[in-house]
């Protein structure tokens, strides 16, 4: 079903790497522990950062004292905000999404005031992690405590207290996008005034963490007046733009280098304070710095990810086809912005719509500022929260309509005979068959049987009750066309560079601006320079993450690396073959027009036997001792494309829930979808892009939640509290494909990385709703806890708020708790 | 500062160490032994696992002195031999085979994890692969692929594998598997 | 994170670790597996001045018979746990409840000892050390004293041990083939500490259940006794009936706490429950 087969073929052509399921190149260096993790950087001299943290969420600083620390041994340097307030400027938001956005401004380390727990209050320098670590006990800080603004529906009340003096109110800004008045749809309130049905929802997407595995580390070496700096980051490219902003080292004295860096999904798509930190104190020192943070640490001061409140109404006529979609959003920005803070939502904001035909469709959204750590982006940034609401609302409407959630959705989708189509939020959708895929998902997962299960389970009263619930999901990829980022007054294009140096024993190097931290690209991104240029696979390399090596590039989110970055290694490949079309031709004494290139190869039409390849020609224009005249002696060549449209991925998941009515408890029985990507480069990295999407949507429905108490502690600051399932918790997923070719690029591929996260979430929660709405229960707030799912089993309501408390696990006295609180970094609640 | 003797991936040292010191960290830092990694501080992600005589321990949950007399065995001494002869141990060989990796930080501990479990049960089915490795947290594959991965190491070992080591995953799979096969 | 400084000891002898803890000053903890206590003392929520680490004491691992007794060193793993004979035949609850604790790599290195001086009520062995009325035999200064499992665990993370005093092992009654076991154990994700969970003994004679022993993890600051349940359940006819309905007390008494994974009322119900499926499963319904 997802073979990708040209019949025409010739059989002598060398077999196509594209769509190989070519194990990794990266793999070798990972499964032996070779790996160059930056936390693994030594350097001579270096010194050691940790950080103090704030334990109040709000709060003046009245005092601090770190004349003690500088005693303790082994210590270098202590700073205060007040010590780097002239230097460090604030932290970059590149996405003023609206002309009249507030931003307060993010300071690196606190000055006067902190608004969220683990706000950097002081920094120790010294000679080892250990001595720093020991150092912070020796730091004395007094807090004025304020008023602490958590909730959002409270914050945007007026007379709410404020995080920020400096402004009128806790709004940031107000983000609309009417269809009809930007002319893609018609009136909103008309057609909700007309509808002869409507149903109204209020949806919560919890915050998340996203919380990769290897936490975070920065590394910074100063050489004179540049400064190389070693980060784990998704984005070296942006993070020198931002960091040569922020901090005045000028860019070209600035080289970032992200080494391996083990996982990001949004979480490493930041520039964050202790980068800019690292840079301040190296810049005064002049000597080699690293930090790296504690899991804990991790938890409570990366950005967390979603935190929407979503108010949202369908209009539609008695027979299912829907007429209009009203969606108002309060957005968590947490206290301060950080790089696409503000932008996520409104990334979400077209998204809505999901696959239907909408005639009309208005959207508004409020970001909101509370005392909680920033939030940005985490994998899918804004369109899972779309797509949660679209998929969830449309059971909702089912259900109001007495009708089949399919067969509803039937009825609005849009056909496969419609593409491109142009939604009531103004994309164009490229291609795809929201039919197929379904069709390929329910035969997948034994949609008739289980269906019969569930009616035997109603009507014998078991009490494991079983239920099914879809999601046929969209989204948009490829980020993005710089134009359309423009438009939106985004701060950067989303144009991608990718280079290609043909050396002379023939190997090839393929450097890339899509910087990969897990994805696989320099597998793939091999197999599409095999193919292009003919050569084995084996023969290129693939060279990314280092400004210096890859001077240009835009780096990795959105499922934008194979989309934008794999596209302009096309493109450079083709320019790389133009440029030895005119040495071949050359060389072999014939007309370029005569000449064809097939299996790295050039031949002379009509000619047998004469031909020359283009490891060859490389060799022969580095010798460069007979080449045509007027022209330079390379083939070396770069390309950046910057895509005319976003691809839409589309897919049908459905999963098979177990409710046990008794306990809460959930289980998933069976998982099956079916995702259109587009064309497939290597399925075996597809199919692990879904599955780890999958879980992480999984987990957002069933497993994980940020929570803070009412001081604004996070609760869930470990490990222990913050749950991350493990295998034992997942279920087996049955995955498919259709191939539907993206239109918007040469591979036809249209992004898989944040699919399967995406897509589940709504699947599953309403999954579990399928399985006890007979008893009367329309909804339940994820994630699914067995205390939620039992109380709306049986007290009604959607399970309403869990108790702010850590577990009382692992043996953390409250009194114990306390006298750990003059340690900051450990905040003392979470245990 | 305490003396300790241990033998490491092979070869024996003696330091001194602070009886702070964690395991991971002096097998980090005083042993340059960085490819086992540390991912939190309460034991649960499992990256730092290794061999502690023949079993699998969360390094961050050692103290360095417990180790003293003991032979620890890291990802880097897994496999035989030496560079790029090495021969990989088929757990190694299987998670690339089966990609059961991505970003590959939490890939050293599942392995050593995994090989742990094998050693006690040979021929586990997935849902006790599954439970042999719930200590260990990984947040890019879903662990579909570590569970194959797991398991074709296993029928290897026992011998009931193919013997072409890039045969298609398809002995001890799945829906999924097939699907990768078709594509491939 | 880094614990903070400490001086450690690794004493040989029951009487060395015993000294170790006197002279160890103000606070003093003692290392058994250090499966809990690493993890908080990297949090720095623990700064003991002095670790004793009793991994080479000799004599305070394994698992032997004295008469209708087992004897469980205190620093028997819960991996030796899962693999020792005599508990494989006269203590399958213990077994049952151990390989539900954390991970393998943590049963590796943690203690049945260890988890029982802890106390953590979240913790699985000693409400099963509560429903075996378990001995806990310790060794101090002045000798060896025995307390029962009742006696034992005091409150929250506090038993009876007194400073400079050491669990060295725990005498559990030999349950014969008359006897079944359940540890029906609730948690959200594998790696969670238990929500509820109930460790039953049930004895059958015939058709009637003759003993019913209960405990109860994570449903008070101590592990706790269904004791309402175990008098409803003596010399009762074998039936879901009869069990269903003497579950239905088996939160009587308790106080569990609120927070993240369950509220109070929530957990009573889940007592309830779960009480009702173990015992259910060890009468071999």
């Amino acid at each position: 079903m997802t073979a990708v087969e040209d019949p025409a073929a010739p059989v002598d052509a060398p077999a196509k790497e594209v769509g190989q399921a070519r194990r990794r190149k990266e793999d070798a260096r990972l499964i032996t522990g070779r790996t160059t993790w930056t936390d693994n950087m030594v350097l001579p001299g270096m010194l050691h950062l940790a950080v103090l943290r704030s334990p109040v969420a709000h709060g003046r600083i009245t005092h601090l004292d770190v004349s003690a620390a500088k005693e303790r041994g082994g210590v270098v340097a202590v700073y205060t905000g007040r010590d780097l307030a002239e230097e460090q400027g604030s932290l970059p938001c590149a996405w003023p999404v609206t002309p009249d956005m507030v931003n307060p401004g993010h300071p690196s380390i606190a000055v006067d005031q902190v608004n969220h727990v683990g706000e950097a209050v002081a920094i120790v320098v010294a000679r080892s992690r250990t001595a720093a670590a020991d150092a912070l006990e020796a730091i004395d800080v007094d807090y004025e405590p304020l008023p602490v603004v958590l909730d959002m529906e409270q914050a945007v009340q007026d007379g709410s207290p404020l995080v920020h003096d400096s402004t009128s109110s806790n709004t940031s800004y107000h983000f609309v996008f009417d269809a009809g008045e930007a002319g893609t749809g018609a009136d909103t309130d008309g057609a909700f005034a007309d509808a002869e049905v409507t149903v109204s929802r209020r949806f919560v997407q919890q915050r998340l963490i996203p919380a990769f595995m290897e936490p975070r580390s920065v590394v910074v070496q100063p050489s004179g007046d540049s400064y190389t700096m070693w980060s784990a980051t998704q984005i070296p490219h942006i993070l020198r733009v931002m960091a040569a902003m922020v901090t005045g080292i000028p860019e070209h004295k600035l080289r970032v280098i992200a080494p391996d860096v083990g996982g990001g999904f949004g979480g490493k798509l930041q520039v964050n304070p202790e980068e800019i930190l690292c840079l301040l104190i190296a810049r005064r020192l002049g000597k080699p710095v690293k930090w790296t943070e504690t899991r804990s640490e991790s938890l409570m001061t990366a950005h967390h990810g979603r935190d929407q409140v979503q108010f949202i109404d369908i209009a539609a006529d008695r027979d299912g086809t829907v007429r209009g979609l009203r969606v108002r959003l309060l957005a968590d920005m947490g206290a301060y912005l950080r790089l696409i803070t503000p932008g996520v939502p409104a990334l979400g904001a077209f998204m809505f719509p999901g696959i239907y035909k909408f005639p009309a469709y208005r959207f508004e959204c409020d970001g909101v500022f509370t005392n909680k750590v920033p939030t940005d982006a985490y994998r899918g940034a804004g369109r899972p929260e779309a797509t949660f609401a679209i998929e969830r609302i449309m059971d909702e409407l089912a259900v109001e309509l007495d009708m089949d959630p399919l067969e509803l959705r039937r009825k609005n989708w849009i056909g496969a005979e419609e593409f491109p189509f142009t939604t009531v939020a103004g994309l164009e959708y490229d291609s795809g068959d929201y039919h197929q895929a379904t069709e390929q998902a329910l035969q997948l997962i034994g949609y008739d049987e289980l269906r019969a299960e569930q009616r035997r389970r109603r009507e014998s009263g078991d009490p494991v009750q079983l239920g099914i619930g879809f999601s046929t999901f969209t989204e948009m990829c490829g980020l993005a066309p710089s134009r359309v980022l423009g438009s939106l007054a985004f701060g950067a294009g989303g144009w991608e560079q990718a280079s290609i140096r043909m050396l002379p024993t023939g190997k090839v190097e393929v450097v890339t601006g899509s910087t990969p931290h897990g994805q696989g690209h320099e597998t793939a991104w091999s197999q599409i320079v095999a193919d292009q240029l003919g050569v084995p696979f084996e023969d290129v390399e693939v060279l990314h993450g280092d400004t210096a090596i890859s001077s240009r590039g835009l780096d990795t989110y959105g499922s934008r690396s194979l989309v934008v970055g794999g596209t302009a290694v096309v493109k450079a490949a083709e320019k790389v073959v133009q440029k030895a079309r005119v040495i071949a031709a050359h060389l072999l004494e014939a007309s370029e027009d005569d000449l064809e290139f097939t299996g790295g190869k050039f031949t002379v039409r009509g000619t047998p036997g004469a031909g020359v390849g283009i490891q060859e020609v490389a060799l022969a224009i580095f010798a460069a001792h007979d080449y045509p005249e007027g022209i330079e002696p390379s083939i070396d060549a770069e390309a950046t494309f910057d895509p005319e449209n976003f691809s839409f991925p589309h897919g049908t998941h459905i999963c098979a829930m177990e409710v046990d009515t008794e306990t809460g408890f959930v289980k998933i029985r069976k998982y099956a979808c079916v995702d259109d990507v587009g064309t497939i480069v290597n399925p075996l990295i597809v199919e692990g892009q879904v599955h780890g999407g999958l879980a992480q949507g999984i987990a957002q429905a069933l497993y994980e939640e940020a929570i803070y108490d009412a001081d604004g502690n996070l609760t869930t600051g470990s490990f222990v509290d913050y749950l991350v399932p493990a295998a034992s918790d997942l279920p087996h997923f049955d995955t498919g494909n259709t191939v539907h070719a993206a239109t918007s690029n040469p591979l036809g591929a249209k992004g898989v990385g944040e699919a399967g996260c995406i897509a589940s979430t709504p699947a599953v929660v309403n999954a579990a709703l399928d399985a006890v709405r007979h008893l009367g229960v329309s909804d339940i707030r994820m994630p699914l806890t067995p205390e939620r799912v039992w109380r709306a089993v049986h007290q009604g309501g959607d399970g309403g708020d869990r108790a702010a408390a850590g577990s009382n696990a692992q043996g953390a006295s409250a009194a114990e708790a306390a006298a750990a609180s003059t340690d900051p970094s450990s905040n003392g609640s979470h245990l | 500062m305490t003396q300790i003797n241990v033998r490491v991936d092979g070869a024996s040292y003696q330091d001194d160490v602070e009886p702070r010191t964690l395991l991971v960290h002096y097998l980090r830092e005083q042993l340059g032994k960085v490819g086992t990694v540390v991912g939190c501080d309460t034991s649960n992600c499992g990256a730092c696992t290794v061999h502690l005589d023949g079993h699998a321990v969360k390094s961050c949950t050692v103290l360095a002195v417990q180790a003293d007399g003991c032979q620890v065995t890291t990802i880097e001494g897994v496999a035989t031999g030496e560079g790029p002869t090495a021969t990989l141990h088929p757990v190694q060989r299987a998670f690339h085979e089966m990609h059961g990796l991505q970003c590959g930080f939490c890939t050293p501990g599942m392995i050593m994890a995994s090989i742990d479990l094998l050693e006690e049960n040979p021929d586990p089915s997935d849902e006790e692969v599954r439970e042999g490795i719930e200590g260990n947290l990984c947040r890019c594959t879903g662990y579909q692929n570590i569970v194959r991965a797991v398991r074709q190491a296993a029928a290897e070992m026992s011998g009931t594998a193919a013997d072409d080591p890039k045969a298609e995953p398809a002995a001890v799979d799945t829906a999924a598997a097939e699907h990768v096969a078709v594509q491939a | 994170m880094i614990p903070a400084p400490f001086a450690y000891a690794r004493p040989t002898t029951v009487e060395e670790a015993l000294q170790a803890i006197a002279d160890g000053g103000e606070d003093v903890k003692v290392l058994a597996g250090g499966q809990s206590l690493i993890p908080v003392m990297r949090l720095r929520l623990a700064a003991p001045e002095t670790v004793v680490d009793l991994t080479r004491v000799e004599g305070l691992r394994g698992v032997r018979e004295e008469g209708d007794q087992l004897v469980v060193g205190a620093m028997t793993t819960h991996a030796d746990v899962l693999t020792d004979p005599l508990l494989a035949r006269y203590g399958q609850l213990v077994v049952q409840a151990t390989e539900t604790v954390a991970d393998r790599q943590v049963r590796r290195r943690g203690t049945f000892g260890g988890a029982l001086a802890h106390a953590d009520p979240a913790g699985d062995l000693p409400a099963v050390a509560l429903a075996l009325d378990a001995e806990f035999v310790i060794a101090g200064s002045g000798g060896r004293r025995t307390v029962a499992a009742a006696d034992f665990f005091v409150d929250y993370l506090t038993t009876v041990l007194e400073e400079g005093e050491l669990l060295v092992e725990i005498r559990l009654p030999k349950l014969g083939e008359d006897w079944g076991v359940r540890y029906e154990k609730f948690n959200r994700v594998a790696q969670a500490w238990s929500i509820v969970a109930v460790a039953a003994a049930v004895r059958r004679e015939g058709g009637r259940i003759a003993e019913a022993r209960i405990g109860l993890t994570n449903m008070g600051p101590t592990p706790l006794r269904a004791s309402a349940t175990e008098a409803a359940l003596v010399g009762v006819d074998v039936s879901m009936e009869t069990v269903t309905a003497a579950a239905a007390q088996a939160a009587e008494g308790t106080s569990p706490s609120n927070d993240l994974n369950a509220q109070a009322d929530y957990r009573q119900h889940l007592a309830q429950v779960l009480t009702r499926r173990a015992v259910a499963a060890a009468a071999g319904l």
